[in-house]
């Protein structure tokens, strides 16, 4: 149950692409074509299923504080969390570099049609957001690491997969001059993403008593939302408090 | 000197990294509810991105081709970590807000980007300025949409409300103006920047793509 939540909750509610803006850059550029976008997408769900749970071992042995302390009692204070950003990137860049070579040797098919786009994937922000949310959100096991990974790159994949076929088709549409190509694109994008918003219900089912599905360090908007929404709870209260009063 | 100064310029109008290149966007979208976020952000990148710069092109007779991207990945980690922990020390609560985009300014396109076009093969002075050029680009994209969606947003700037009371009921609020809480949501952020883009273009018809 816990695994089939969080791979809802990856795909849709806390879309790479729509909740988080992660790996915009080759959203935008590589989305012209429905069929290279597939390619990109792939690679990205390929590389976040290796990176996220080999980064959630590095956070957990090396990393986090007190993580140390399988080496012995004198190890236990050490506290290496400001590396992690270098630690994440220079595993990203590796495994990509890596899984290049191995792809090449082993599946020459799969190479031609993922090859070209996995050197762009080590620069793609959703692979080390993909790990960095990982670390922030506390994932606890490795099992929920791996299926966090892949659904956040399966989300990240519908999204390419839908912009792209969405500019194939617009190409036909009379739009104004100067909001062709990239204008409309993030127009677009925008809708979308209210479209995508509404999935925020879907594991409470709609339940205002329901567990909270938001955790506080997703992002600014989130937090803004919860405190939008105490507010207006808070409003209502008062409301309903001085007409009982009158 | 003409030239110079041309490499600070062009990317604030003509040639800016988010409009027109089309990199940096991630950060540029997620953060920009606030318009203290976007300055500090900015700060941020114009940091990393002007010693970023001239690290690489300093090193650029050295650095082997194909291991490129990896040496320009520990460089751009190492200033963001600098970064990272001065946020940290000196403004936790941002650095709350900010969350993991801080990380995120390592695979910022721009950075990597201008690393790849113009510190690889460009001196020191000329690189450094093209940072600060591409950073101060970055950051005016990224103040104009926090602006507005602070404004229209939560009715403030910085914090400090600059429209009235929304719940006293004064200034424009007393004619029955209401904040637009939608703008504080993402995808208004896409929506600003589109606008943005619009007005550039249709004022600037050569960038009109097809």
């Amino acid at each position: 149950m816990e695994h089939l939540e969080l791979f809802f909750k990856s795909i849709f509610i806390d879309n790479m692409v729509f909740a988080t803006f992660l790996g915009m850059c080759s959203y935008l550029a590589v989305s012209k074509k429905v069929s290279t976008a597939v390619g990109l997408g792939a690679a990205v769900i390929f590389v976040l299923a290796i990176t996220v749970p080999l980064n959630w071992l590095l956070d957990q042995y090396i990393l986090q504080p007190g993580a140390l302390s399988w080496l012995g009692e004198e190890y236990a204070n050490y506290d290496l969390s400001f590396l992690s950003f270098i630690m994440f990137i220079a595993t990203i860049a590796t495994m990509v570099q890596l899984v290049e070579i191995v792809v090449e040797k082993f599946s020459p098919s799969l190479y031609n049609s993922l090859g070209i786009f996995l050197p762009l994937i080590a620069v793609n922000c959703a692979i080390l957001g993909g790990s960095l949310f990982m670390q922030s959100r506390e994932i606890e096991t490795l099992g929920l690491a791996l299926n966090y990974g892949i659904g956040s790159g399966i989300g990240w994949f519908l999204a390419i997969l839908a912009i792209a076929a969405i500019r194939e088709k617009i190409r036909y549409s009379n739009v104004p001059p100067a909001l062709r190509g990239l204008g409309i694109t993030f127009i677009i994008t925008g809708l979308m993403a209210i479209g995508f918003m509404s999935f925020g219900g879907m594991l409470t089912g709609g339940d205002e008593e329901g567990e909270p599905t938001t955790e506080p360090t997703a992002s600014i908007e989130v937090i803004k939302e919860d405190i939008k929404k105490e507010e207006a709870k808070l409003k209502s209260d008062l409301e309903i408090a001085e007409n009982t009063n009158k | 000197m003409g030239k110079d100064s041309k490499l600070i310029l062009d990317p604030l109008a003509d040639n800016n990294p988010i409009t027109i290149q089309v990199l940096g966007i991630c950060s540029a979208l997620a953060i920009t509810a606030e318009l203290e976020a976007s300055i500090v952000m900015s700060i941020s990148v114009l940091f990393v991105l002007g010693i970023g710069n001239v690290v690489i092109s300093l090193m650029r007779n050295i650095i082997p081709s194909k291991i490129r991207i990896i040496v320009q990945l520990i460089v751009v980690a190492t200033l963001v970590i600098i970064v990272d922990l001065v946020l940290k020390a000196f403004a936790y609560e941002l650095s709350k807000t900010l969350s993991v985009f801080v990380g995120l300014i390592i695979t910022n396109c721009i950075i990597m980007g201008r690393f790849e076009a113009f510190a690889l093969g460009n001196g020191p002075w000329r690189s450094f300025l093209d940072g600060i050029g591409n950073a101060l680009g970055y950051g005016v994209i990224l103040i104009i949409v926090g602006f507005f969606r602070e404004l229209l947003g939560s009715g403030t700037l910085l914090g400090f409300p600059v429209l009235g009371d929304p719940i006293e009921k004064t200034g424009l609020y007393a004619i029955g103006y209401e904040n637009n809480g939608f703008m504080l949501l993402s995808p208004m952020a896409l929506i600003v920047v589109g606008i943005i883009i619009w007005i550039q273009r249709s004022r600037n018809k050569a960038l009109i793509e097809d």
